[in-house]
């Protein structure tokens, strides 16, 4: 048994890195406090092949195995969480048109969103439908050869600059997904500013008034929204926040480890302090058990093993918690720094609180996982 | 061998198939849900024993297991509700 990433897969690694050192962490605190994510910065993730990365060759994607891909979204969310969120909800729907949509849809949409000539976003929550899904009350009605669609959806990470939208919406009582273009008549794209967390993420609100979809924009079947278009979308979306987690923990303890070493207090670095260092250890430790949950997960995913949905859970179970602990401790490190903009540690706090709410928050993941383990003990 | 003879050997290597096929889907099922005397037409979604995330895991078990490739027209709830209908769906589809 060898858990090491492969020599290409570390090779990949470090292409993340430069990447996010070089375009990522020195501008980072700016634009989020913009709350908004630079055009650039995306054309630039483009250009680096990282919107398609997931995607097969065929279509212009990367075709990247799930482990380098979490690989990827460690880094990026080292770098900045909202960052990240876009290669997530990007991610979540081309997968979900590769996986489920038509052979039309498939030819049409993925060799756009593998080059980034158009973002996605996934459209699910709404006002009063968040982690019991199957409660979405957005409806869509058959009108000859279009939907018309009728509802809200709120949060919708990336919203605000999406070109598309994989939107959720029951159908005669059976929950279904469609694509929906931005630019469709009865769609109003409304901003979210103000957020905790993740602030760059260009969150909307999406309000559809009789928003006619042609019939060829339906995903999978009618009734197959949530339980198989949504469920593979929010098992990459887990996977990927999951790993971004791992990134927020190892820049909390990065920044921690820089500041120990500088800060002196009562005639000793801060390092030198035992509780200090105990905070220290905490997050090595986590952080690195986090990863390899994460690369498990990833593993199993490539393997197309059944059992990689709930590893997935419960890595992220872990991951987001531990991130929000990491996070905290190395602002408590900082101490008045760490709750100064001066400093990136109260953002990666901010963030990691959020990852514990979105993509099945820690309580959801508590009951799957307790379920779980009554199903494999027998319990 | 005669024709006839050649023709029950098929259909008994048909048969074992199906059987294995169900066993396999059986293990499997029973992994989740708990009760060891789930009948092969038995609606295991009616059950009350599976969360959400079933039906992908499903999907991903037949998949992986018997090579085959679940597309958006086997979606239906009909071809994944029990043992028997799990065992149709991969054998039409290999």
């Amino acid at each position: 048994m060898i858990i090491k990433l492969t020599d290409q897969q570390e090779k990949a690694q470090a292409g993340f890195k430069n990447f996010v050192d070089m375009e990522v962490v020195p501008i980072a605190d700016a634009y989020e406090r913009e709350e908004r994510v630079c055009p650039d910065l995306i054309k630039k993730l483009a250009g680096h092949g990282y919107l398609g990365a997931v995607l097969p060759s065929e279509y212009g994607g990367g075709a990247m195995s799930m482990v380098t891909c979490g690989v990827l979204h460690e880094e990026v969310g080292r770098g900045c969480s909202s960052l990240r969120s876009l290669l997530t909800v990007h991610g979540m729907v081309s997968l979900a048109i590769l996986r489920w949509g038509s052979q039309a849809q498939r030819a049409h949409w993925l060799p756009l969103l593998a080059r980034g000539d158009a973002l996605a976003a996934f459209a699910l929550t709404e006002p009063n439908a968040g982690s019991d899904s199957q409660k979405i009350a957005t409806r869509a009605r058959r009108v000859g050869d279009s939907y018309a669609l009728d509802g809200r959806k709120k949060w919708i990470t990336f919203g605000q600059i999406a070109d598309v939208f994989l939107v959720f919406a029951q159908c005669e009582g059976k929950a279904t997904a469609f694509l929906v273009e931005k630019n469709c008549p009865g769609l109003t794209i409304k901003p979210i500013h103000g957020m905790l967390g993740v602030r760059a993420s260009m969150l909307a609100e999406l309000v559809f008034e009789d928003c006619r979809v042609p019939r060829v924009n339906l995903i999978g079947r009618e009734g197959t929204g949530v339980s198989y278009v949504a469920a593979a979308a929010l098992d990459f979306g887990r996977y990927t926040v999951a790993c971004g987690c791992v990134g927020i923990g190892q820049a909390s303890l990065e920044a921690s480890l820089e500041y120990a070493a500088q800060r002196r207090q009562f005639d000793a670095y801060l390092k030198d302090h035992q509780l200090i260092r105990q905070m220290l250890t905490g997050m090595v430790t986590n952080v690195k058990a986090a990863r390899l949950l994460c690369q498990h997960a990833g593993y199993l995913k490539d393997q197309g093993a059944p059992e990689a949905i709930m590893e997935t859970s419960i890595a992220k179970y872990f991951a987001s918690k531990m991130a929000t602990r990491a996070a905290s401790d190395a602002v408590q490190i900082h101490g008045a720094n760490g709750c100064s903009s001066e400093y990136p540690v109260q953002r990666y706090l901010r963030d990691a609180k959020v990852m514990e709410i979105i993509e099945g928050s820690t309580q959801i993941q508590e009951i799957t996982i307790a379920q779980y383990s009554y199903q494999e003990f027998g319990a | 061998m005669n024709i006839e003879s050649t023709s029950a050997v098929v259909a008994e290597k048909i048969s074992m198939a199906n059987d294995e096929i169900k066993a396999k889907v059986k293990r499997f099922i029973l992994g989740t849900v708990r009760k060891p005397d789930l009948r092969d037409d038995e609606d295991v979604f009616a059950l009350g024993f599976v969360n959400s995330l079933f039906a992908m895991q499903l999907v991903m078990f037949v998949e992986k297991e018997f090579h085959i490739h679940v597309e958006n027209e086997d979606l239906e709830i009909d071809n994944f509700k029990s043992v028997n209908a799990i065992a149709n769906l991969v054998e039409r589809k290999t």
